[in-house]
């Protein structure tokens, strides 16, 4: 009788029948493990799947609850931690102990990671119960999930078209309920629009705030660690864990951690809520346009007041991103040489052809595109030009997003231009398949909280209302999102073949 | 064009990427199509803008000088491709 | 070198600062461990691992800045230095470019001509060291120990200041002096903790424009840097003469030859790509921390050669000496602190037989087989007179060899000079009525036998006897009879 529907629960209600003892850990994980492998092949949103380990992690969290073991979650502290028992998924981003981490890449087909991210490590501390890892793009670069070397994720509402990326196998598991939640990373939107595609609930973190530590870089000052969730109030319980300082990442932030899931109640009287006119310009699908300005009056109708916004510079931020990212990518997939650690092409004539075929053979042609560019933006005689003028137009897009929060305490907008695309539409055009992020990509380049969470559909797909916050404000736009989806049910669709 | 295919030679020799001969006209395509959309940055005026290079106003933190790891070249090696005696192992470096 | 060409030198000097740990890890910077087992996840580049500067580093940097009369950035940019090399596990190197922790410092040497001079200091920058590359052993393949890497250096330019290798050599032991005395290194050059990149160029004599330079690399030792410097000024007197171009080039001193070669691997067209590593923060360093490393600072070799002059009055060049090693002035200190007599005799010992036994055993001061205290009583027993210089060597090497401090060589061996006159008289009695001839020869005028006699009084007295009464009784028993 419960394993028929568990896959149906939000985390915090699965949290509260563990805690009820109506079902164990162990029930709950076969019980999602079987989806998987009844339902995950057409997917493709799994690179690994760790069945054994998950059986053997629900075990000990099930003899944990048993002996009744009460304690403040936390590292290498005793006792039953908030995410006791409760499964969830890594996007293959994240470094993890002994088990395959690929990032979506050849270069580390066969590569096996001996530590642990910091957010796998929160997570496990706190008792969660990792069933896999999922399927992405190549380093996290792409929209649409179709850079990886591992094949092309599905999207649950429309097997031909893509979940979004880059934490596409993150999105597409969750919207299929294979598993409650996913984390996920966002370096320019690869947390929320593949949950705006999918419709799930997808928050970005402000920069700093969760660890980097054991996430697989791509753009470091871009890049941040997140949760593909069923609901905002799922995402605030997970990011109460996975938040917080890390003494080893030095881009993490000091800043107490608030108890996310205790500000959800607030109602919205008096919320500002700015709108960016340039938002609702050309370049956004009619019907997705009016998905979210009704999501909007809803927001309105519940006591927030809406404001126009201007963010001047926005146009801006797809061609800053695209010089930033790569450049910074360049550097940092530098480490794949095949020496030390990942694919090593086959008797190497000498070093030069050791670099030049290892990396040719293990990178995947995006990535070798964007490691290009980078390479071009940073080189003699075009720093000035690209990157230097980016980092500068960078400062500008920030300054006008803290003007703008100066009178509004959330932005909001769509989260991506169109819903789901058909997969192999978009993928020989990269400038197109660039200006899917067009929404999302300021608030990577300013530092900000993002969260995108279902307000509708448009031919029969998902639609994501995505809403910004100032720095350290997550709290608001987690109660923005969970007072909207107290009101609407949106979040709760399930396609239908995965119902 | 704004790259042409010397250019791109160049930029794969720097990046060290062997990028095969029959996709070599595509990545020339590609990236010059690339880098004229990343030109519209060149209409923006940035007079006495500083550069932003991190996204948080922060300061580097410093831990403290003391040995916190041991030693798990065991471990680490099983990704290692090709090593000997402990040593990774590379093509003859000529100085 | 000749008339009518000027050398143009300015040095890159690569100092291991002595942290316990790594600049951007906790691994250990111990040397010479197995390979490769000290080299952790972020010092091998591992995917998702992070830098995080170490604060003793900074401390160190700073330091050296104050010491060097140098600014101390109050904001500096750790920045990625971007090349393929296999001892280079990310790809690139973490450095400092724009903004580095010290600029516009300065140094002063003491030139070939005895004057004082004025040498620039560019910047000093810190940055992590690479591994090594070892061929040894190995059939067509090279092998990479990384225990190196992410060791940190402060790498130290001066500007182009230096006009000749001696000059160069002298800028370099004094920079040596300096980090040593900081405390910042250990200065070792055997195990590559300092070593550096000459930049040579000549110009004719009167030229404003500076000539085209090679780059020299790793210079390992104070010899070969001379030596390399000499070569590499040779070499291009001879292309300029010859009428042809130098080029400018990176050269690798090989000293089994004597002679720079040219680098032709390093020379395809380098493009560092540098841009600010997004991993790491700006760090910033205010007055207050600035004033408290500063009350740290130890007494600079400069001063505190003026103050050995000033208050020991020993000779300028004997404290140029003592003041070049920090462990060397604090024992000169110690001896004389601990001995009765004049500072001077403490310089002469402590350079001289003290200075030539470490040598000889190849040893530092800080392992020296004779403790200060032990010195300082040998300097007291020659100057209240219980042993003559002449048996004080014996007593140094004896001291040297581990027999106790001078009192108990003096005892074991039974060396204490015989200044009873009595006893002196005795003997030179002896000797007289041995040596009637001489004796003769001498009173009849022949004053030169008065070192013969003596000779004979100290051979009969086993060298005890001190000369001083042995001289004055020889003359009035010579003279009285």
């Amino acid at each position: 009788m419960i394993a028929e529907d568990l896959h149906t629960q939000t985390l915090t209600q699965l949290a509260q029948g563990l805690e009820q003892g109506d079902f164990t850990s162990v029930e709950l994980t076969q019980a999602l493990l079987e989806r998987i492998e009844r339902l995950g092949g057409d997917l493709n949103a799994f690179i690994t799947v760790t069945a054994d380990r998950a059986l053997a992690a629900a075990e000990r969290s099930d003899a944990a609850r048993a002996e009744g073991e009460i304690g403040v979650p936390g590292i290498g502290v005793p006792g039953i931690g908030v995410l006791n028992g409760l499964p969830l998924v890594h996007k293959d981003i994240f470094c993890t102990r002994g088990v395959l981490t690929t990032c979506g890449s050849r270069m580390l087909e066969n590569f096996v990671s001996p530590y642990d991210a910091s957010v796998v490590e929160r997570l496990s501390a706190a008792g969660a119960v990792m069933l896999g890892k999922t399927n992405m793009d190549e380093f996290a670069m792409g929209s649409s999930n179709e850079t990886s070397y591992f094949g092309p994720v599905r999207n649950p509402w429309n097997l031909e078209c893509s979940p979004g990326g880059s934490s596409g196998g993150s999105s597409a598991s969750v919207a299929a309920r294979l598993t409650p939640a996913a984390t996920g990373t966002d370096t320019g939107g690869s947390i929320r629009q593949p949950a705006a595609l999918t419709g799930t609930t997808g928050l970005k973190p402000t920069y700093g705030r969760v660890s980097r530590y054991g996430m697989i870089a791509f753009a470091s000052s871009l890049d941040q660690a997140g949760v593909i969730t069923r609901s905002a109030e799922d995402a605030a319980l997970l990011l109460g864990v996975m938040a917080g300082f890390d003494e080893r990442d030095s881009t993490s932030i000091d800043q107490p951690v608030p108890d996310y899931v205790a500000g959800l109640g607030d109602s919205l009287k008096g919320l500002r809520v700015g709108i960016v006119r340039q938002h609702f310009d050309a370049g956004l699908d009619d019907a997705c346009g009016a998905a979210v300005r009704e999501a909007l009056a809803v927001l309105e109708s519940q006591g927030a007041t809406l404001t126009e916004v201007d963010l001047p510079n926005l146009d801006l931020s797809v061609p800053t991103y695209y010089v930033v990212a790569p450049a910074e990518c360049s550097s940092n997939l530098s480490r794949f040489d095949g020496v030390r650690f990942g694919r090593r092409a086959e008797d190497p004539e000498d070093l030069l052809d050791l670099y030049c075929r290892s990396r040719g053979e293990g990178f995947g042609a995006e990535v070798k595109r964007r490691i290009m560019t980078g390479t071009y933006v940073l080189s003699a005689g075009y720093y000035d030009a690209y990157y230097l003028k980016a980092q500068q137009v960078r400062h500008l897009i920030a300054d006008d997003f803290r003007q703008a929060f100066a009178d509004v305490d959330v932005i909001a907008g769509p989260t991506a231009p169109t819903p789901a695309f058909k997969l192999g539409d978009k993928i020989d055009d990269p400038i197109t398949m660039y200006l899917n992020d067009i929404y999302t990509i300021g608030a990577n380049l300013a530092g900000l909280p993002g969260i995108s969470v279902p307000c509708g559909f448009a031919d029969e797909l998902p639609v994501g209302l995505h809403l910004v916050g100032p720095h350290f404000g997550e709290e608001q736009i987690l109660r923005a999102s969970h007072q909207y989806q107290l009101q609407t049910d949106w979040h709760t669709r399930c396609p239908e073949a995965f119902a | 064009m704004s790259l042409d295919k010397d250019q791109v030679q160049h930029i794969a020799m720097l990046a060290r990427l062997k990028v095969a001969d029959e996709e070599f006209a595509d990545t020339v395509d590609k990236l010059s199509r690339i880098v004229d959309f990343v030109d519209q940055l060149s209409q923006a005026d940035t007079e006495n803008v500083v550069p932003m290079a991190h996204p948080l106003d922060a300061v580097q933190r410093l831990r403290k000088d003391a040995v916190t790891e041991s030693n798990q070249r065991g471990d680490i090696q099983k990704n290692a491709p090709a090593i000997s005696d402990g040593l990774y192992l590379v093509p003859k470096v000529i100085e | 070198m000749t008339a009518a060409w000027e050398v143009v030198i300015g040095l890159e000097i690569h100092t291991q600062l002595a942290t316990d740990s790594k600049i951007f890890s906790g691994a250990s910077t111990a040397y010479g461990a197995e390979p490769n087992t000290q080299a952790c996840l972020v010092d091998l580049g591992y995917p998702g691992v992070l830098p995080v500067l170490n604060e003793e580093v900074v401390r160190m940097a700073c330091k050296f800045g104050l010491a060097v009369n140098a600014t101390v950035a109050p904001r500096s940019v750790f920045a990625r230095k971007n090349y393929f090399y296999p001892d280079l596990p990310k790809g690139y190197q973490i450095s400092q470019y724009e903004l580095p922790i010290v600029e516009h410092g300065e140094m002063f040497i003491t030139a070939e001509d005895g004057s004082e001079k004025r040498i620039g200091i560019t910047r000093a920058h810190l940055e992590e060291d690479a591994g090594k590359s070892i061929h040894e052993g190995l059939d067509r393949q090279s092998g990479i120990d990384l225990n190196r890497a992410g060791t940190p250096l402060l790498e130290i330019v001066s500007e182009p200041d230096l006009r000749s290798a001696k000059e160069a050599v002298a800028y370099m032991r004094k920079i040596h002096t300096i980090v040593r005395y900081l405390g910042i290194s250990d200065g070792n050059m055997q195990e590559g903790s300092f070593r550096c990149d000459a930049n040579v160029s000549i110009r004719p004599r009167g030229q404003e424009e500076l000539g085209t330079r090679s780059e020299l690399k790793n210079l390992n030792s104070f010899r070969f840097i001379e030596k390399a410097i000499n070569f590499e000024i040779e070499r291009q007197i001879e292309v300029l003469e010859d009428g042809g171009k130098v080029v400018q080039e990176t050269r690798l001193y090989d000293s089994d030859r004597d002679e720079t070669r040219s680098m032709r691997s390093k020379e395809e067209a380098n493009d560092y790509r540098y841009f600010p590593d997004p991993d790491l923060l700006p760090v910033e360093i205010g007055e207050d921390y600035i004033e408290q490393v500063r009350a740290t600072l130890p007494e600079l070799p400069d001063a505190k050669r003026q103050r050995f002059v000033d208050d020991y009055g020993i000779k300028s060049d004997d404290a140029a000496i003592l003041t070049m090693n920090r462990a060397l002035a604090d024992y000169f200190e110690s001896v004389v602190a601990a001995a009765n007599a004049q500072p001077q005799d403490a310089a002469n010992w402590v350079i001289g037989d003290l200075s030539g036994a470490l040598n000889k055993d190849g040893i530092e001061i800080s392992d020296s087989r004779i403790s200060a205290e032990h010195l300082a009583g040998l300097i007291n027993r020659i100057h209240d007179n219980t042993i003559s210089g002449k048996i004080a060597k014996e007593v140094f090497e004896a001291m040297w060899g581990g027999e106790g401090s001078a009192d108990d060589v003096i005892e074991t061996r039974g060396l204490r000079q015989i200044t009873d006159t009595s006893a002196i008289e005795a003997i030179v009695d002896k000797v007289i009525a041995d040596n009637p001839g001489q004796a003769a020869e001498y009173r009849a005028g022949k004053d030169k036998l008065i070192g013969f006699f003596v000779g004979q009084v100290m051979k009969e007295s086993g060298g005890k006897a001190n000369p001083g009464q042995v001289n004055a009784i020889l003359r009035t028993k010579l003279g009285s009879s």
